[in-house]
């Protein structure tokens, strides 16, 4: 990934700061520039809760040319608790760290945690932001 | 009054054991683990490095301080394996808690004593008004060369404390420090592996730094070793934090609460400091707490500590450090963890 590319999505891979529409409240992650329900145009910022449960996942075990050091590593859609957000919960592709694989199942509880998701080679920039872990 | 307004710690689930190790080298694990006193080591993940850890280890101080991260002036990084050879460190952490850009960011660097001197510059700059919350983080993911003496107690780990003058969980009654020019433990630049003299990182290393700032501490605030509840020193090994207490003329008791090595491992920068959450994790209202680093090159940093009413109603708001320590557990088997710590040359 671009040093650009990476630096633009800081605020979602950090932070998982999302965009909450002020007119209907709808959340977008990421944060979109006009609401697709409402079509207002303004929004606040938001931080999404760091704790959810697993909807679905599946292991990886041929993985992109970036990750084949950590295949093979779960991968789960998760969703998040409503939160103060006050709606939905917001579903995120994640992946599932520190997990022992047998033990994963649909609806388990997870929490999000900080880590390293792929570095460019030797020599490049190292990507940081979240991962899912059981609680 | 100054001090620390929340602590956090954070510990890789990962561990590996001395036999683990001492089986490949064909080396003596039995003589090991007496001679050191240690018996397990944690290791990172491929995931996580001294950002990561430093990252979760703040979170949790915030929890405990309760306070908004846009209001931290300053955020420092110790540690001897920052990520980057030139980026900081600081500024990642900033982001990720929100902290940015009203902040000033440094990454601290002296061996094992880089988290004992950002804690010490926090103290500083708060107490002259400078910032109203300081964030101090010793962090690392210390390397030893495979075989070396090192490779046994080399860990990772990470302790965070937010510094200020509000909400004192533990107020920092003084400070002293001690430092000479002592080349006992080094790495040059492109080394991947660090150098060290052997017994030399002892007696003129080790323990005449941490006594030298230990005494002068003690004289500096009048006060005596049974003063305190508890002391917390650098713990390369299991047995140098007891013996140094001892010669200092504290007991087993006061020492033991703090002493994470025998199954945390050396966590360098995060040593002592990870040493003093646990303690905060169990001391009372009133409680005097004994801090002295160490870091090769050489110098030590002392703090006197006196536990506030407040901890209390903190201490149960994040994860307790021998909590993090004692559950949870991931052994590996020395591949997986060679793989995991970058130490199988691959092809292009
Ligand atoms: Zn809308």
């Amino acid at each position: 990934m671009s040093s650009p590319r990476y630096w633009r999505g800081i605020p979602q891979r950090y932070r998982l700061e999302a965009g909450k529409c002020k007119k209907c409240g709808k959340i977008y992650f990421p944060p979109r520039l006009i609401c697709d329900e409402c079509k207002s145009r303004e929004f606040e910022k938001v931080n999404l809760p760091k704790e959810g449960k697993i909807l679905t996942y599946t292991i990886i075990r041929v993985a992109p040319s970036q990750c084949t050091d950590q295949a093979p590593y779960a991968m789960g859609i998760v969703e998040l608790s409503a939160g103060s957000t006050g709606k939905d919960g917001v579903k995120i592709l994640s992946q599932i760290a520190d997990c022992d694989f047998d033990k994963l199942e649909i609806g388990m509880p997870v929490r999000i945690e900080f880590r390293k998701i792929y570095q460019e080679g030797e020599a490049g920039i190292i990507c940081y932001g979240y991962k899912c872990v059981p609680v | 009054m100054v001090g620390i307004t929340g602590y956090g710690v954070y510990i890789p689930r990962h561990r590996i054991k001395v036999e683990e190790i001492a089986k490949v080298w064909g080396a003596d694990a039995q003589a090991y683990k007496k001679g050191l006193f240690v018996e397990e080591k944690s290791v990172p993940g491929p995931d996580q490095d001294t950002i990561t850890m430093s990252v979760e280890a703040t979170f949790s101080a915030l929890k405990r301080a309760q306070i908004d991260p846009k209001k931290i002036g300053a955020v420092y990084v110790g540690s001897e394996s920052h990520p980057y050879a030139v980026k900081p460190s600081g500024t990642t952490v900033a982001e990720a808690i929100g902290a940015c850009p009203d902040v000033h960011c440094a990454d601290f660097e002296f061996a094992c004593k880089a988290g004992s001197e950002a804690m010490f510059v926090c103290l500083g700059l708060v107490s002259s008004d400078s910032i109203e919350y300081g964030l101090a983080i010793g962090a690392d993911t210390s390397q030893g060369a495979p075989g070396d003496a090192l490779e046994y107690t080399a860990a990772a780990g990470a302790a965070a404390f937010i510094m200020g003058k509000d909400n004192i969980i533990a107020e920092a009654i003084d400070t002293y420090s001690y430092m000479t020019d002592t080349p006992d433990f080094w790495r040059r630049e492109y080394q991947f592996y660090p150098r060290h003299a052997s017994r030399f990182t002892g007696e003129p290393a080790y323990f005449k730094h941490i006594l030298g700032a230990g005494k002068a501490m003690l004289e500096k605030v009048k006060m005596k070793p049974n003063d305190f509840q508890y002391a917390v020193f650098h713990q390369p090994n299991g047995k140098f934090p007891q013996r140094v207490g001892r010669l200092l003329g504290f007991e087993k008791k006061q020492i033991e609460t703090g002493l994470l090595c025998p199954k945390l491992g050396n966590t360098y920068s995060g040593s002592s400091p990870m040493g003093l959450t646990a303690i905060l994790d169990e001391a009372k209202p009133n409680d005097l707490i004994f801090m002295v680093s160490y870091g090769s090159g050489a110098g030590s940093d002392a703090f006197v500590w006196r536990v506030t009413e407040r901890i209390n109603q903190v201490r149960d708001s994040a994860v307790k450090t021998r909590d993090m320590l004692n559950n949870n557990k991931s052994y590996l088997e020395y591949g997986t963890y060679a793989k995991y710590r970058g130490k199988i040359r691959k092809g292009e």
